[in-house]
């Protein structure tokens, strides 16, 4: 009944502090398991303790039914008192029910704690068994594997033993096979040979003692000889080898002749020669050390041709001559590098030169198609002759590439090269118009007094390219011309251009503008292809460039609206082109009929179109 | 074959804006601007009667100015859109406009005026695109495919995207952008693709080529360097969405998926001139027609790269009986990438080549002396591609 009082103050949270509990009720040892209770519920101590003890309070700690009883009785009245008595028989029979309950549930817990324990025993036992089971079998094991190794042992002994007898009796072989070795090698590999011989030597002296060892040394030795006689036969052509050892690293390379690498042995001395090019130099030296490089095959030849001397014994071999000759030199070596280089020459031309990729200089473009083309016209039917002297090919042998084929292809690089070249000199000169003729204001403009400074720029420049192609191409063959070309009129707008005869045939109704004129006139004249294949001279490529150049200007100037003087400006610049252009093209009337388009089509976009005097034009250029 | 022979038309004056007229899908009929900076400009109409050969021609005088660049809405017959110079002493300012023509020129009278030159019509004015703030115009397009009330004019380095209200005759500008960098900055041209439901378009400015969304008028794409020279005209494949071809200086005709712009998927080097014009066949995407200044016209197939279906297409499962497939290979040798025709009909500058919007297998293409010339794809490719 106490319990439960204490148990239902510790549930109202009234509750004092455990050790309160203790001092007050120190005999009653069953109170003190509802200490933890207590502080479970985690009543405020600090409150508990200053409460002064009420013996009063029936769910205080200091609670004494006496006093209780006397207070009580004493001070209600009898209904008050009966009701006070319901209530408390209430409130203990509510806390008896409260009791039995939790009563009933740890005594739950406890039976199902019990029962826990007791199966883990049962199960323990069981795996006790399982162990003893595990570690029986793990003793089988152990034990029969010691029996299968202990069984093993000897037939390993025996196998090592045989592995012994097997590298000694390899070595062995090795030894015996050395003649055969070094007879294979000494003709086409004599590093090789060397290489082997060394490392036999020394155990074929140390068994020299036996018989069947000493005859593999003799014949070794005599092998060696014979092939140190035939070096010393190679070194008289040392002349050879000393031009190839100027030529550095190419010389090099060719110690280990294997066909597909000769290429590549040249390569060097290609790259050589290029580094030249990249300063832009197109001087005679460029092409002198491009020229050298025929030399460097050429002696490259001389010293691959020791391979088919007389006197060397393989050299005779049918098999041999034809696979060597033909494989091996002419198609491997000669016409691979010709191919090669035709290749190499396009790369510059073909490669991504607009896409972000730096191109390829100009003048490594002109030096390139000049190398080609004398590639094309004597190199390779020279060096071709001198590969089937040396190298006569077999009746029977495998086909080889025909010198015109080779010759084609060649040509074909070179065209392409100087095509590029004109294409890519044009296109700048060309821009440096555009962006003159696009930035100006050719309506607000004043009358013009002096040549456009982006005009004698064009000029200086296209005279900058022409020496550069003239060092480097034949002058070319112009069409003839007047003596006083440069001092034609400047004849657009005078009516004896546009002669009566070429009248509008098939035009309808039209206001008649000179310009329709000139376009029948154009009709019989030839159609003149811009970016068109130029010949392989001077003229021709400086021709390619300039109609380039010119047509440029003839869009543009016919995307802008000109006034007057814009017109006569236009005119000045023209006429200032003319009198300095023509002298580089092959044919003056190219150059003069693009200009006429130029001042045509400047003179249909004008507002105004009043041409100035030409000898106010005449004396501006002179001046200029 | 000798319907195959090309027909020539000559104008009076220089040209270089020539359209078919979008809206009309029965006539051949093209509209061809001047260019004259003393007399009055003209916009021929051109009527070409494909059963006798015959062209038949209307004559409209546009009075404000030459023309540079001419296009027709899609929707409406009867209207168009034009770039125009007007020149005073001291400045020229390129403007651009919205017309009408006359009712009875809208679908060709085929009486044919003898005396165009004394009842010469004049075009109505519907509203002028006011570029007053923005710089010259460079071109109008029309939406494609739109109700002909959305148009994109670029204007030096703008883009404006312009409402037209009140049927036509009010131009709202609706949104617009600038393109910001270095330097003098200037649209050459642009064209509006027919995919993605008319949001994107594509510009050209110096040698770089960039798309545009114009929802947000932001920019989606760029290929820099798309040529080693500028840029001079775009055009969009109608069947293949991110498929696009680009001409300029450089001679090259260049094709691109926009999806990877670092490398041209083809190039064509086929033309010895600046290739001013690229235009792709509306409903063969193969054809290629590009007109360059070297004064030719040149027909490519490119059937690698269109939406044709290329060479020999074998299923998996077929791929068991090998004897078959070759036998089949060579029967049906599949067409290659290849020059069709170079039409050499020109004598100056082509400027502008077009695709009738009527009938898929002919063509205009102009010159800048004025000439027009009206050619057909060949008939043997024609049954080729067809059957």
């Amino acid at each position: 009944m106490a319990a439960a009082t204490a148990g239902s103050g510790a549930g109202s949270g009234a509750a004092g502090s455990p050790e309160a509990t203790g001092g007050s009720t120190g005999g009653g040892g069953w109170r003190r398991p509802h200490g933890p209770l207590q502080r479970y519920y985690g009543p405020s101590t600090a409150e508990a303790a200053e409460a002064p003890p009420d013996p009063t309070d029936i769910n205080g700690p200091h609670f004494d039914p006496e006093v209780f009883m006397t207070k009580v009785r004493s001070e209600c009245p009898l209904g008050q008192l009966l009701a006070r008595e319901a209530a408390l028989s209430r409130e203990i029979r509510a806390l008896d029910s409260d009791m039995q309950t939790l009563l009933y549930e740890n005594y739950n817990k406890f039976i199902s704690a019990t029962d826990t324990i007791r199966k883990m025993k049962v199960d323990f036992r069981h795996m006790e068994a399982e162990m003893d089971d595990l570690a029986a079998n793990m003793a089988a094991i152990s034990a029969s594997s010691a029996r299968v190794s202990a069984a093993l042992q000897d037939r390993h002994r025996r196998g090592a033993q045989l592995a012994g007898v097997q590298a000694l009796l390899r070595k062995l072989q090795a030894l015996v096979e050395v003649p055969g070795r070094l007879r294979r090698w000494a003709g086409t590999e004599p590093a090789r040979a060397l290489r082997c011989h060394a490392r036999a030597r020394a155990v074929l002296r140390h068994y020299r003692h036996l018989p069947s060892f000493r005859a593999i040394e003799d014949e070794s030795h005599a092998i060696m000889a014979e092939l140190a006689q035939r070096l010393r036969t190679r070194l008289r052509c040392v002349h050879c080898s000393l031009l190839l050892a100027a030529l550095g690293s190419a010389g090099l390379g060719l110690f280990t002749p294997e066909p597909a690498d000769h290429s590549c042995c040249l390569f060097p001395v290609f790259c050589r020669a290029t580094p030249g090019h990249q300063g832009g130099d197109a001087g005679p030296q460029g092409t002198h050390r491009v020229r050298g490089d025929a030399a460097a095959l050429k002696a490259v030849l001389a010293y691959v041709q020791l391979f088919t001397a007389r006197d060397v014994a393989f050299a005779s071999l049918p098999y041999f001559k034809g696979e060597f000759c033909v494989t091996a030199v002419r198609e491997g070596l000669v016409v691979a590098f010709v191919r090669w280089l035709c290749h190499t020459a396009r790369g510059f031309a073909d490669g991504p030169a607009e896409r972000g990729a730096p191109a390829a200089p100009p003048a490594l473009l002109l030096l390139l198609a000049r190398l080609c083309l004398d590639y094309e016209n004597s190199t390779i039917s020279y060096i071709l002759t001198l590969t089937d002297e040396q190298f006569p090919p077999q009746d029977s042998g495998p086909a080889v590439t025909p010198g015109p084929a080779l010759c084609a292809e060649a040509r074909a690089a070179a065209q392409r090269l100087l095509d590029h070249y004109v294409q890519v000199q044009g296109a700048a000169v060309a821009q440096m118009l555009r962006k003159s003729v696009e930035t100006r204001d050719w309506l607000g403009t004043v009358e013009p007094r002096n040549v456009r400074a982006v005009m004698k720029r064009v000029v200086e420049d296209i005279t900058a390219i022409d020496v550069q192609v003239g060092q480097l191409f034949e002058e070319g063959v112009r069409r003839a011309q007047s003596s006083d070309s440069s001092r034609r009129a400047f004849s657009v707008y005078s009516s004896s251009r546009a002669p009566g005869r070429y009248a509008p045939s098939y035009t309808p109704s039209a206001p008649m503008d000179t310009h329709l004129l000139s376009n029948i006139q154009k009709l019989f004249s030839e159609r003149i292809d811009i970016f068109s294949p130029v010949e392989f001279n001077k003229v021709s490529v400086l021709t390619g460039i300039i109609k380039i150049s010119l047509k440029t200007l003839l869009e543009c100037v016919r995307l802008r609206t000109l006034g007057r003087f814009g017109l006569q400006q236009v005119q000045v610049d023209g006429h200032y082109l003319q009198l300095y252009l023509w002298r580089f093209a092959s044919d003056e009337r190219v150059v003069q009929g693009l200009l006429d388009e130029v001042a045509a089509s400047a003179a249909h976009r004008c507002l105004d179109p009043v041409p100035m005097e030409h000898s106010v034009v005449e004396l501006i250029c002179e001046r200029g | 074959m000798e319907d195959d022979a090309p027909v020539i038309y000559g104008l009076e004056f220089q040209a270089r804006a020539l359209t078919p007229q979008t809206a009309e899908t029965d006539a051949i009929r093209f509209l061809v601007g001047t260019q004259s900076l003393r007399y009055d400009n003209q916009i021929h109409i051109i009527d070409f009667d494909d059963e006798n050969n015959i062209i038949n021609k209307n004559v409209l005088l546009h009075q404000v100015g030459e023309i540079w660049h001419i296009s027709t809405s899609p929707a409406d017959k009867g209207v168009l859109a034009t770039c125009y110079n007007k020149t005073s002493d001291t400045k020229v300012m390129t403007c651009a406009a919205v017309w009408r023509m006359p009712k009875e020129l809208e679908s060709g009278s085929h009486e044919s005026p003898d005396d165009s030159s004394s009842n010469t019509q004049t075009l109505e004015l519907l509203c002028h695109l006011d570029n007053t703030a923005h710089g010259n115009m460079a071109c109008v397009m029309w939406e494609p495919m739109g109700d002909g009330k959305k148009i994109i004019s670029l204007a030096d380095n703008n883009i404006l995207l312009w409402d037209l209200q009140e049927s036509s005759a009010k131009a709202v500008l609706s949104s617009s952008t600038a393109l910001e960098g270095k330097g003098q900055l200037k649209f050459t041209s642009g064209r509006w693709s027919p995919h993605h439901n008319c949001t994107q378009i594509a510009t050209a400015n110096d040698t770089t080529v960039r798309g545009w969304d114009t929802r947000s008028m932001r920019q989606i794409y760029c290929i820099e360097n798309a040529h080693g020279q500028l840029v001079r005209d775009l055009d969009f494949n109608p069947n293949k969405q991110y498929y696009l071809a680009s001409c300029g200086d450089d001679c090259k005709v260049k094709f691109w998926d926009t999806r990877n712009a670092t490398e041209p998927v083809k190039t064509l080097e086929e033309h010895s001139h600046w290739v001013w014009n690229v235009r792709y066949n509306h409903s063969h995407d193969q054809l290629i027609l590009t007109g360059s200044s070297d004064s030719r016209v040149i027909l490519s197939n490119m059937v690698s790269i269109s939406s044709e279906p290329f060479g020999h297409m074998v299923d998996d499962d077929e791929l068991s009986d090998q004897e078959d497939q070759h036998q089949e290979e060579k029967i049906k040798e599949p067409l290659q990438d290849s020059v069709i025709a170079t039409y050499e009909e020109h004598e100056d500058s082509v400027y502008a080549v077009e695709w009738s919007s009527a009938d898929p297998w002919l063509f205009a293409s102009l010159s800048y002396d004025g000439r027009l010339v009206i050619n057909r794809v060949p008939r043997a490719l024609k049954y080729h591609i067809l059957l």
